[in-house]
Order: C-alpha cells, then sequence, then structure tokens
C-alpha cells in the first residue's frame, strides 16, 4: 500500500512518527498551516512558521523518506485577532513558493465577520496565485458551516475541481459532493471519523474526488489511521487499485493542480501494488 | 562552477526562453526578481542536469538571474532573497556568492547557513563562498560536517586552510570518539593524519 496523507500537521509529530509511516506506506504528505495551541500575537511569527514548513519540515521528511509540501494560509482561528491580519500582506509573497500546493487552511471556525473576511480574501489569493484551497470545516454547527462554505466557495468564483472541503462527516458529505468540490475526510482515533465509517461513506458515494488523511496534529490522532483506512477498505471488499486510488492518486490528482507537486525521486512503488507482489521474486 | 557553464548548461534546456526573458526583466528592473528568483525552481525544472548531479536547471537559473541584478542594488537585493527564500532559493544565493563580489555583505548569509541543520546549506556555505569566513567560523564549520556527516569534500580550499586549531579540533573529537567506541569518518582522519604528519601533532588515534 503506498499512501499520500494530504493533511497532517508534521511539525507537532516526532521523527519517530516519520519512522512509522515510512515502514507502513506513507510516501507522501501535505501539511497545512493551521493554529498551533499558543496565539500568536504578530505576523511575524506566521512568517517564521511558514519558512519552517518550507524549509526545516521537509528536510526532516526527506530523511526519512517521506516527502513533504504545505499549504499556507492564516487559520480561521487565527483570523479573528487582528494583530494577525497583517498575515494577509505576507501570504503573496510565501504562495509563490515551490513548496506550496494549496492555499490553507482557510474556512470557519465560529463563522464570524472577520472569518468571512479572511476566507473570501484567501479564495482570491489562490485563484491570483493558481493553487487550489484546502477548507476547514467548523467543530461547532458543522452542517450550518459547511453550507455556508459551499456559498462562500461558490461565491467567489473559484473553480470547484480546485477545493477540497474537509473534516466532512455523514452529514456533511452529500452537500460538498453535490458542489463538485473534493470531499475530505479526517480519520480519528475518537472523534470526526473512524476507519469503518469511512468505509461506509466510500460504499455509498464511490471513490471520486475523495481525500482521506488523518490530520494528526497535537491532539490525540494517529497517522497511520489512513493505512487503517485502506486496510479497512480492502477487508470490507474494495480492490487494491480502489485503494491505491483513495490513498495515493486521489490526493495527487488534487494537489498536482498547483503545477508544483513533485514527486520525483521518491522510491518505486511496492512490489505489492495491484496484486503484483511477485515482481521481484518474493523478495 | 563559473557563469558562463551555468549559461550553457541552460542553454540546453527547453525552458531556456523563460530563463531568458526573466533576465531580461531583472536587468530591466531589480524589483522583479522576487517573483522570478522563486518561481525558476518549477519554471526551468527540478530534475537534476546530465553530467552535473549537483545542479539543476532552476538552481543555474537562480545562480544567474542574481547576476544580473545591477551592481549597486546587489548587496542589498541579494540578502533579501536570501532570508526570504526557502532553502533552495538559500543555496543559490550561496553558490552565487563567489561571483557576487558582495564582500563582508555575503558573511551573515554564510553564517545563517551554517548555523542550520540542512546538510545542503552547510555544504554550500563551505564552498567557495567560505573565502569570506575567518579562520575561528571556517573551523567550527569543518567540525560541524563531521558531526553532520557531510562529507569533506564539499570545503572549498581544505588542504590549503586546514590549519593547527582544526588538526587539535579534530584531534579532540578523534579523541572523544575512541572513549565512546565510535569511529571518525575516514575522510576526517585523513585530514588529521595529514595536519599531524606535517606539524609534528601527536594524534591519539582511536
Ligand atoms: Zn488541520
Amino acid at each position: 500500500m503506498r499512501v499520500f496523507d494530504p493533511h497532517i500537521h508534521m511539525t507537532s509529530r516526532t521523527t519517530d512518527d516519520y519512522r512509522r509511516m515510512a515502514a507502513a506506506g506513507v510516501r507522501s504528505v501535505v501539511e497545512p498551516a493551521f493554529w498551533l495551541g499558543q496565539p500568536r500575537t504578530n505576523p511575524g511569527s506566521f512568517g517564521d512558521y511558514f519558512d519552517s514548513l518550507l524549509g526545516w519540515e521537509p528536510y526532516r521528511a526527506s530523511q526519512y523518506g517521506v516527502r513533504h509540501h504545505a499549504t499556507l494560509a492564516l487559520n480561521p482561528k487565527e483570523a479573528n485577532d487582528p494583530r494577525c491580519k497583517g498575515v494577509l500582506d505576507l501570504l503573496p509573497h510565501y504562495l509563490e513558493k515551490d513548496g506550496v500546493v494549496a492555499v490553507g487552511e482557510i474556512g470557519y471556525d465560529s463563522m464570524t465577520p472577520a472569518e468571512d473576511e479572511a476566507f473570501a480574501a484567501q479564495l482570491d489569493l489562490a485563484r491570483e496565485f493558481g493553487l487550489p484551497a484546502l477548507v476547514h470545516t467548523p467543530h461547532r454547527d458543522k452542517a450550518a458551516g459547511t453550507r455556508r462554505t459551499l456559498d462562500v466557495v461558490a461565491a467567489s468564483g473559484i473553480e470547484p475541481g480546485r477545493v477540497a472541503v474537509d473534516h466532512l462527516n455523514e452529514v456533511t458529505v452529500a452537500a460538498v459532493k453535490d458542489s463538485g468540490c473534493w470531499t475530505g475526510f479526517s480519520i480519528y482515533p475518537e472523534t470526526k471519523m473512524s476507519p469503518p465509517r469511512m468505509v461506509s461513506i466510500l460504499q455509498e458515494y464511490g471513490i471520486e474526488r475523495v481525500l482521506v488523511n488523518s490530520a494528526a496534529d497535537w491532539g490525540h490522532s494517529d497517522p497511520l489511521l489512513t493505512v487503517a483506512t485502506g486496510q479497512a477498505m480492502l477487508d470490507a471488499g474494495f480492490s487494491a487499485d480502489d485503494v491505491d486510488r483513495v490513498l495515493w492518486r486521489n490526493p495527487i490528482e488534487f494537489y498536482a493542480q498547483s503545477g508544483r507537486l513533485d514527486l520525483s525521486e521518491l522510491p518505486e512503488p511496492e512490489a505489492t501494488f495491484a496484486g503484483s507482489s511477485v515482481k521481484r521474486g518474493g523478495s | 562552477m563559473t557563469p558562463e557553464t551555468l549559461r550553457t548548461l541552460l542553454g540546453g534546456v527547453p525552458e531556456n526562453g523563460w530563463f531568458a526573458e526573466a533576465e531580461a526583466r531583472v536587468r530591466a528592473d531589480p524589483d522583479a526578481i522576487g517573483q522570478l528568483f522563486a518561481r525558476a525552481g518549477r519554471m526551468l525544472g527540478r530534475r537534476q542536469l546530465p553530467d552535473h548531479p549537483a545542479w539543476t536547471a532552476g538552481q543555474a537559473g537562480r545562480v544567474l538571474l542574481l547576476l544580473a541584478i545591477a551592481a549597486e542594488q546587489r548587496e542589498v537585493r541579494v540578502a533579501e532573497l536570501y532570508w526570504r527564500g526557502d532553502p533552495a532559493e538559500r543555496l543559490a544565493v550561496l553558490h552565487a556568492l563567489e561571483h557576487l563580489t558582495l564582500g563582508e555583505a555575503g558573511v551573515p548569509l554564510i553564517e545563517d547557513a551554517l548555523r542550520t541543520n540542512d546538510k545542503r546549506l552547510v555544504a554550500a556555505a563551505l564552498g567557495p563562498c567560505a573565502a569570506l569566513l575567518d579562520a575561528a567560523v571556517w573551523r567550527q564549520g569543518v567540525v560541524k560536517c563531521v558531526f553532520m556527516e557531510v562529507p569533506l569534500s564539499v570545503v572549498d580550499r581544505l588542504g590549503e586552510r586546514a590549519d593547527q586549531p582544526l588538526a587539535e579540533m579534530l584531534g579532540g573529537l578523534a579523541r572523544e570518539r575512541a572513549a565512546a567506541g565510535r569511529r571518525m569518518p575516514a575522510d576526517a582522519l585523513a585530514l588529521l593524519n595529514r595536519r599531524s604528519l606535517a606539524k609534528g601533532f601527536k594524534a591519539e588515534e582511536g
């Protein structure tokens, strides 16, 4: 199984995680800029964070055989702090960088006017810089938040196929699917979504335009739940090719729209892909 | 790599037209370089150049774009591009420094690269641009290479610059390693032996 985790906050994880992920088949990750738990009080803190998402973190990942790209944005929660507003002025500089494959995470946390403004402005930036957008949906009032998210996306004029709406569940998936946006699911140990529930959603809605991620961060989360979901798919009768589509080809298709995804020099796919496990003489 | 060689290599890539236009824009307006410098990586290609695996077309293009900045603007612009650059952009600055004739203004950039934990940046900082570094900083850089397992072949003019204090630092490291049952890399040991023979310095190898 080869796995591309399209949403994981590796800055908050240890090198042991990188080792375990690489051993389990996770070869490529995208790390969205987000809230660090401790609020930041000035744009410079974001600049240093963005530098680390484009510099130190990809370098660290590469030492464990994992390819790392980033999405950059002012996250919805901190969009509410007027001291962080200057981050929007920093973004045009950073959105030119090679390692950036989308604008994100943007969207809503508490659905405030400040969030409206930052969300719309950053969708405009995505269009201006030819980047897809990764959109977070709120934990509280999720159904209403998702509807409002889709309205803002439609109003912005960005092509729905260039937008991933993340952290969906059984209640919010249908509307996003109908909008033409990509549907993102964060598989968590307890909350959000579990591997068996994810399999049911795939059975009902199909495997097109679906992104499955661990969204692992500094909270209770598990970077191997993408792999566990692939296994649950196989157990439920999905083919190895279906798993490869969901966990590898789909995220590549989505982020390759940036024109910047660089997967060269990745090791050859495991010989177990699509059942051709005897390719290397059983080694 | 001389600018002439880089230019010849770039002439062979299909995206050379993009580069010619970008270079002309930077010559006409130094403000244009910020965006073009960032884009050069993906526009010119991030794959290794044939026969020059240490270089990509993108990096060659970046070095030549830096050289296209008007001389009186260079000091400020180059520093800005380094501090606001990603690692590949910073590497291009370090590689270009030997041709940019910035003098002392290049030193803080090289010293920053030496402080990182990124082998690529540390190696580039000890290339030809390291001529600007004073001996103490340079020695620290060389010993850092030994710690980071960066081959000493990256160090420009190593044989010429290696001095007695460096030999003493390496000798001390060799003793620590011996006490811990760990080996010194062969290139560091070879350097230490060469210096010890030349100066009669007695290294206690393990
Ligand atoms: Zn997240």
